[in-house]
């Protein structure tokens, strides 16, 4: 069912309906139990995961929580006895320790079954090619894994819940079916956003009264969101197919094609899901984390990480970089370092070596292939170059103030950007690193091989009114992007008569209809982050 | 006040332009960077012999000379 399929239109409508007819106390009950529905829609096997996730993480960090408790009431019991000091930091250690066992032995089984169904080929790949470069002539056979949709999503946002109560960031929720609704919720079970348990419980638990207000607001993202992914990216999708299935013709010039087709399919394919998303959650009255900040228009690599895919990149940032980044280990690496070679290489160690496996993780978290491995590692590295060249920007910037102040000098940092970053995802469609990288080679090696005729983009697979559609439709996502660096657009609308309004809403629905792109069934492609 | 100025040393050797007295948002003003802070939390640990983990890791911890001076004995005093 996919999010925007007539049957998930269907289904939100139905789960709607229940849901404000029911007492709002109960309200969440209506939404475990469509989330339950709608994942058994994909499978029974999905339960199954979905449930182990749910269980294994509530348990323990009820026993954790009931740990902390017990070990503050031993505690504060020690201190009136007059205990020492040193008596009590022993138990309070010994305590922790046992906490953080129980933690890491959740974490890593949970991690194991994500490891196992998604990247078990990787390692029966790699494991074939040792042994056939060492000559043993043993080749194990590839598995037919199943992959739970989502599953990489909620274990995050579980894992996050469980390291949040371990760390006393977030209070235990003792309601099992509570927790279940946190970790399953339907809307962003498919693709996110990766929400935390403190900002979504209340919201999401509350029980929401009908808000007229919301509900449309709710209907209108959601309709956005659908014009982005079936008007614009499942259209484009044809040409971008094309382009990679083909890559020994499409070099030169046509790399760059590929380069800006797939920015925009990607863009509008993922942004165009999270507003479905967050506007579902909004019909019910719960409010989900933005997930995208105009991406395109950062002006350096690591604003653009702080732009797209927010809910990811933050999670990254506090459950691996930090806590890896200020881990033991690391700690007595960046004291050697200081010790050895000074303050300015000890400030660098931790922080570059945390970079490294962030972007490694990030890379490998977005396909099992080498390829997403070295895109990642190639995040990161160019992040830690902008770094050392921070301090000469910042003297470029004081020497000439008028030029790196001015409209273009900016125009030229956001295109800089979206080169770079569109350059990156050739390593999406490639069938390897090294054709990844030999396409980007042809941009400069064979650039005058063939010319950008008509019938050349013709031969992409759309036609010339396809082409108008996508073009027509990406200005419109880039316009409401210039809109919205000054306003939100919502506000930006309602200021302007009401006749403009529904019909801005009208020749938004009835593009949708008339120009969307329809499978069987009315049914849409799957959304490109569903497979994470 | 022995921990305040040690700490205060430490901080001078990463940004020696700040004033450490009146600052109170070293973090959420963006002063100290994700560099600053790892490499603080090793001096730390180092200095004090205190073991600064991810559950102390927040930027209300960070934010001040007087709230780090408060997480290390906090933290000394186990």
């Amino acid at each position: 069912m996919s999010f925007t399929s007539l049957s998930f239109l269907f289904f939100v409508a139905a789960v709607c309906a229940v849901y404000y007819l029911f007492p709002v106390r109960y309200r969440w009950v209506v939404l475990l139990a469509a989330s339950y529905l709608f994942y058994a829609s994909q499978g029974w096997q999905c339960m199954v995961f979905l449930l182990v996730a749910t269980v294994t993480v509530y348990l323990t960090a009820a026993v954790v929580s009931r740990m902390q408790e017990n070990t503050d009431r031993v505690l504060q019991e020690m201190s009136g006895k007059g205990v020492s000091g040193e008596k009590r930091k022993k138990y309070k250690a010994g305590r922790k320790k046992r906490a953080k066992h129980l933690v890491t032995v959740c974490i890593v089984s949970n991690l194991c079954i994500l490891a196992a169904l998604k990247y078990l080929n990787f390692g029966i790949d790699n494991l074939n090619r040792i042994t056939a470069f060492l000559g043993w002539g043993m080749q194990a056979a590839y598995r037919d894994m199943f992959l739970p949709l989502g599953i990489s999503f909620y274990m995050f946002q579980s894992i996050g819940y469980l390291l949040d109560v371990y760390w006393k960031r977030a209070q235990v929720q003792k309601n099992f079916f509570i927790f279940a609704l946190f970790v399953s919720f339907f809307p962003q079970i498919g693709q996110g956003p990766i929400s935390r348990y403190a900002s979504l419980s209340e919201t999401l638990y509350a029980g929401h009264s009908f808000d007229a207000v919301q509900v449309r607001y709710g209907l209108e993202r959601i309709l956005w969101g659908v014009f982005k992914k079936l008007v614009i990216a499942d259209r484009i999708a044809v040409a971008v197919q094309s382009l990679t299935a083909a890559p020994g013709y499409y070099r030169g010039k046509f790399v760059v094609v590929l380069m800006v087709f797939y920015a925009v399919q990607l863009y509008c394919d993922f942004t165009g899901g999270i507003d479905v998303t967050i506007g579902v959650a909004q019909l019910f009255g719960v409010k989900l984390a933005e997930n995208f900040m105009r991406p395109f228009f950062a002006e350096s690599i690591k604003e653009y990480w702080r732009r797209w895919h927010i809910t990811m990149g933050t999670w990254f940032r506090d459950y691996v970089f930090y806590p890896f980044s200020i881990s033991r280990p690391l700690r007595k690496l960046t004291a050697f370092v200081k010790k050895h070679f000074g303050m300015p290489a000890a400030k660098r160690v931790s922080v570059y070596t945390a970079t490294i496996v962030l972007w490694a993780a990030t890379g490998i978290w977005h396909g099992a292939y080498w390829r997403f491995v070295v895109w990642g590692l190639m995040n990161g590295i160019i992040i830690l170059i902008s770094q050392e060249l921070e301090p000469l920007y910042k003297r470029f910037r004081r020497r000439f103030p008028k030029l790196t102040g001015g409209m273009p000098y900016r125009a030229f940092m956001v295109a800089r950007t979206f080169l770079l970053m569109s350059s990156l995802r050739l390593f999406d469609n490639a069938r390897g690193c090294r054709d990844a990288f030999i396409s980007f080679w042809s941009i400069f090696s064979q650039w005058g091989r063939r010319a950008l005729t008509a019938q050349e983009f013709l031969d992409l697979g759309l036609t010339a009114a396809d082409y108008v559609i996508v073009a027509a439709g990406a200005l419109v996502v880039f316009s409401v992007s210039i809109i919205q660096r000054k306003q939100p657009v919502r506000e930006w609308l309602g200021q302007k008569p009401f006749f403009v309004q529904y019909a801005v809403l009208l020749a938004l629905f009835l593009s949708v209809l008339l120009f969307g792109i329809y499978g069987i069934g009315f049914d849409s492609a799957g959304f490109i982050y569903n497979q994470f | 006040m022995e921990t305040k100025e040690r700490i205060r040393e430490i901080l001078l050797e990463l940004h020696d332009d700040v004033d450490y007295d009146r600052e109170d948002c070293l973090v959420g003003g963006k002063i100290l960077d994700s560099f600053d802070l790892v490499t603080l939390v090793a001096e730390l640990g180092q200095e004090f012999g205190i073991d600064i983990t991810a559950e102390d890791f927040v930027p209300e911890n960070f934010n001040s000379l007087d709230a780090l001076a408060a997480m290390a004995e906090r933290l000394m005093e186990g």
